[in-house]
């Protein structure tokens, strides 16, 4: 079920905060988040957050048509390579 | 016969379900369509007089999204979600279910027909 709209979207307040700090400095350095649960507001678009997938922050750049998703959707949380040929298949 | 949303021929049934032959009709839509054009029911497609057929395509064109212009819609949806590196659009990539449904097992629907692992038995 979707978000009721009275509530607004959720983020986690100390975002605005960093991104507020990031734009007055001297930017394009990556803003490390771990709120991987937020939702990208307009007024981060520009910025590049380093969003936390367990492992490591991947860099998101935040571009216009990333505004409503959240910010866990840009960085995925699990590694699959494909499934390695197994070796004892080869005999008969 | 009658021409309605471009390809569609529904045949001689009653005009509620014949609508539902178009894509992105359904149940609901067709029933809403056929009181604002105030057909009753009872009423086969090839009882249906010009004007009517007229009144129905008009608002269709007019109301509902339908057939390949939704097709477009869902497909640029999908598309969007992929170009922008999202999560689901990752899995519609690679054909997986999206909705975070289990694939160990099942998800024969996006995964296609199982492939047999080679040599898994001796």
């Amino acid at each position: 079920m979707a978000r009721s709209i009275w509530k607004g979207p959720f983020v986690d307040g100390y975002l605005l905060k960093k991104a507020d700090a990031a734009r007055g400095s001297s930017r394009s350095e990556v803003i490390k988040i771990w709120s991987r649960r937020s939702t990208i507001l307009p007024q981060f678009v520009g910025l590049t957050f380093g969003v936390y997938n367990g492992q490591k922050h991947i860099p998101v750049y935040v571009t216009e048509e990333m505004v409503g998703h959240k910010f866990g959707e840009f960085s995925p949380t699990r590694t699959f390579h494909g499934h390695a040929a197994d070796k004892k298949a080869r005999r008969k | 016969m009658a021409r309605i949303a471009g390809v569609n021929i529904p045949t001689n049934k009653r005009t509620i379900i014949a609508l539902q032959y178009i894509h992105g009709l359904g149940a609901k839509k067709a029933a809403e369509i056929c009181e604002k054009v105030g057909i009753p029911a009872e009423r086969r497609v090839n009882e249906l007089t010009d004007a009517e057929v007229l009144q129905i395509r008009e608002t269709i064109d007019r109301d509902y999204l339908v057939e390949g212009d939704l097709r477009r819609e869902v497909s640029m949806n999908i598309k969007r979600l992929m170009d922008l590196g999202v999560y689901r659009g990752l899995r519609h990539r690679r054909g997986l279910p999206v909705r975070g449904q289990r694939t160990h097992t099942n998800a024969r629907t996006r995964k296609g027909k199982a492939k047999p692992i080679a040599g898994k038995k001796k």
